[in-house]
């Protein structure tokens, strides 16, 4: 789950790490109070999971009401590539003497955290890695022994920052791991981490990614759920439980099983077509699941032919077929539909299938020319 | 042979007594592997079909002799489950749950590495391990493979992994070992480590690895294979048209920032002589045209 800015320094800020002061709003007339509130001149920031808000004039500074009420009514409604403005941020703007940049993560091959700082922050740290990687101070954390305050100085000081900044600095990054740890995050991201001429350190944007998986740990993730970037598509699969990613083709996919699901994409992009989406409804694949699943499916518009690739494990070939025949009764489908049933007991499941079979609901024997038939009937469908 | 289990290897159930644990534990007991025992602290003293039910996994290995376990505890539990595991000196932990968060996998894998350095962890999120014919720890469906050998599979993926198996029974091929090791951040058991132990297993004579999009295990295996491996490998790598960014069901398989690309990983395990296809069914052609020439 990726945080918005405002969320995210929140989420610094009950961890004691110093932001700006600052609040979030929707509307116009609020803005302006907010930033009477925390004192001008005020930065209001556009609230969405893109970068380069910047560029698109999303981010502005304020040194009065009346700047502030035309930037937020601009930055409102602002479409910042495909992500509309809903909510902006307006904090009191900061002195900035120097600019750095901290992050902590898992490094899945070293399995281990990796804590990252670089004197070179306000910019892509993607592009600091590539032009100059001896700027960025790279520090592996056994996560049994933690972040110990000395190497978090000796990391502070590998990383050459100002010497003005080291004691800001490790302590923002002591409290920023225990973030990281405690909120079960993916990532932590402070860019910039600021050096104000007054001598002190201070957050100034917050990039969080917090583990989907630890919800149960977290109750009050909950929130987040609410502003996670998903099309109504998404939306629509996610109410229904279901593992779904928004694709720009025509054939929709269902399949059980992430891999087989995932290949299933790549067979039918291998075969010409281009896929609507990746669904993956699980081992099951009962009639209610694969209901559900058809039900999402068939309100994308843009689907003309529908691939249901199942491989029995341990579910049993005709409790796959019951399941799709019973949810085919549920849901009046517009696409033709066409299976692939393979696995345990693919013979009994087939067979269940056969006195069903139509030109609205077709089988083939291999993923490949199942995949091939799906994607020629699309683009009749297209053609139509 | 086969690799990590065979027909001697008993086994607790830690969670026999949940919905998914009684019926993936019977199904295995089926199968033929010896589910000596499960564990749960609040049925201490009752059976489930005659299997005795302890309150630690201490105990239960006190009174059976088992060396491995099988997680089937729910997501909240499983930290403790595996830690529990590898204290009372269990080898090979099997964990299958799914939804583990990644700072409880970060940290039990390296409280295993420093503290029970002979204990072996598998998963979590994954199918299980199978040595065909002999011991079924998981949730594969046993019947979809073929015993004997010659080839050993790995995979990061359940379906796929089942898929491999039934395509190689097809064609007649037996499996040594089948390991899923799951698609999650932080596996306990990583390909090399499986490479590693079929060079060695005299009865595989060849592997198929089974990967997908997002991290480097893929690479870091090809590596492996190019300096390690004399024994043959066929691999197929999922994921090659996954939009960046995007989980694509698999905690593990996301493609961040141009890396973790299936074509990187293709590339990789090309240069390392690895024969890669272009979708399962080629994997297992691919795997087929290597046995008839063993």
């Amino acid at each position: 789950m990726d945080l918005l800015e405002y969320q995210g320094k929140q989420f610094f800020a009950s961890y004691g790490i110093p932001v700006s002061a600052g609040e979030a709003t929707g509307t116009v007339d609020e803005a302006v109070a907010i930033a009477d509130r925390v004192g001008y001149p005020v930065v209001v920031k556009a609230q969405v999971h893109t970068g380069g808000r910047g560029k698109a004039g999303g981010v502005k500074l304020a040194e009065n009401a009346d700047e502030c009420r035309t930037h937020a009514a601009n930055i409102l409604g602002l479409d910042i590539k495909g992500h509309i403005v809903n909510t902006i941020w307006i904090e009191n703007a900061s002195d900035i003497a120097e600019e750095y940049y901290a992050s902590f993560t898992l490094d899945r091959s070293a399995k281990q955290h990796l804590g990252m700082l670089s004197a070179e922050g306000g910019v892509e740290i993607e592009s600091v890695a590539e032009s100059n990687p001896e700027a960025i101070a790279k520090i592996h954390i056994d996560p049994v022994v933690g972040l110990t305050p000395d190497a978090c100085r000796a990391w502070v000081e590998a990383a050459n920052l100002n010497p003005a900044a080291t004691e800001g600095a490790v302590d923002i990054l002591t409290k920023l791991y225990t973030a990281y740890v405690e909120g079960d995050a993916d990532l932590v991201e402070i860019n910039p981490l600021i050096l104000k001429p007054t001598g002190e350190v201070h957050a100034l944007d917050a990039k969080v990614s917090l583990d989907g998986n630890a919800t149960f740990e977290h109750p009050d993730y909950e929130q987040y759920d609410a502003t996670q970037p998903r099309d109504e598509r998404e939306e629509a699969a996610h109410a229904k439980g279901l593992q779904y990613v928004g694709l720009d083709g025509s054939v929709g996919v269902i399949a059980n099983g992430a891999g087989l699901a995932m290949s299933t994409v790549d067979v039918v992009n291998q075969v010409g077509g281009s896929p609507a989406n990746f669904l993956d409804i699980g081992g099951g694949a009962n009639a209610d699941v694969m209901a559900g699943a058809l039900e999402v499916i068939n309100n994308d518009t843009a689907v003309k032919s529908i691939f249901i690739n199942i491989f029995g494990g341990i579910t049993r070939g005709e409790e796959v077929a019951n399941g799709i025949i019973e949810a085919m009764k549920r849901v009046s489908i517009s696409s033709p539909i066409v299976i692939r049933l393979d696995g345990t007991n693919a013979n009994e499941g087939r067979a269940i299938l056969e006195p069903h079979l139509n030109e609205q609901l077709m089988m083939e024997s291999t993923m490949l020319d199942a995949a091939r038939r799906a994607v020629a009937l699309a683009a009749t469908g297209d053609a139509n | 042979m086969s690799i990590f289990v065979d027909e001697n290897t008993k086994v607790i159930y830690q969670g026999l007594t949940g919905s998914q644990g009684r019926y993936y534990g019977l199904l295995n007991q089926e199968y033929g592997t010896k589910v000596v025992a499960g564990t749960n602290p609040k049925k201490a003293g009752t059976d489930v079909e005659g299997i005795p039910i302890y309150a630690t996994v201490a105990e239960a290995m006190e009174a059976t002799g088992a060396t491995a376990s099988c997680i089937f505890i729910p997501a909240p539990g499983v930290k403790g489950a595996v830690l529990e595991a590898a204290e009372a000196g269990i080898e090979f932990i099997v964990a299958i749950t799914e939804g583990v968060p990644a700072h409880d996998e970060a940290y039990f894998y390296n409280k295993l590495k420093a503290d029970h350095p002979n204990t072996q962890l598998l998963g979590p999120n994954c199918p299980g391990i199978i040595s065909p014919g002999k011991a079924n720890i998981g949730i594969t469906a046993g019947h979809i493979a073929k015993a004997g050998g010659p080839v050993g599979i790995v995979s990061r993926s359940g379906t796929l992994t089942y898929q491999a198996l039934y395509e190689l029974k097809q064609k007649d091929i037996g499996v040594t070992t089948c390991v899923g090791i799951g698609g999650d951040p932080v596996p306990g058991t990583s390909f090399i480590d499986c490479l590693a132990a079929f060079e060695a297993d005299p009865d595989t004579k060849a592997v198929m690895m089974i990967g997908e999009i997002g991290g480097s295990a893929e690479e870091e295996a090809a590596e492996f294979i190019k300096a390690n491996m004399t024994k043959p490998v066929s691999s197929y790598i999922a994921g090659v048209t996954a939009p960046p960014g995007k989980k694509m069901g698999h905690a593990g398989a996301i493609v961040s920032g141009g890396k973790g690309t299936a074509k990187a990983k293709m590339e990789a395990l090309t240069d390392a002589g690895v024969k890669v296809g272009d979708n399962p069914t080629e994997a297992g052609e691919l795997m087929a045209e290597i046995v008839a020439a063993l």
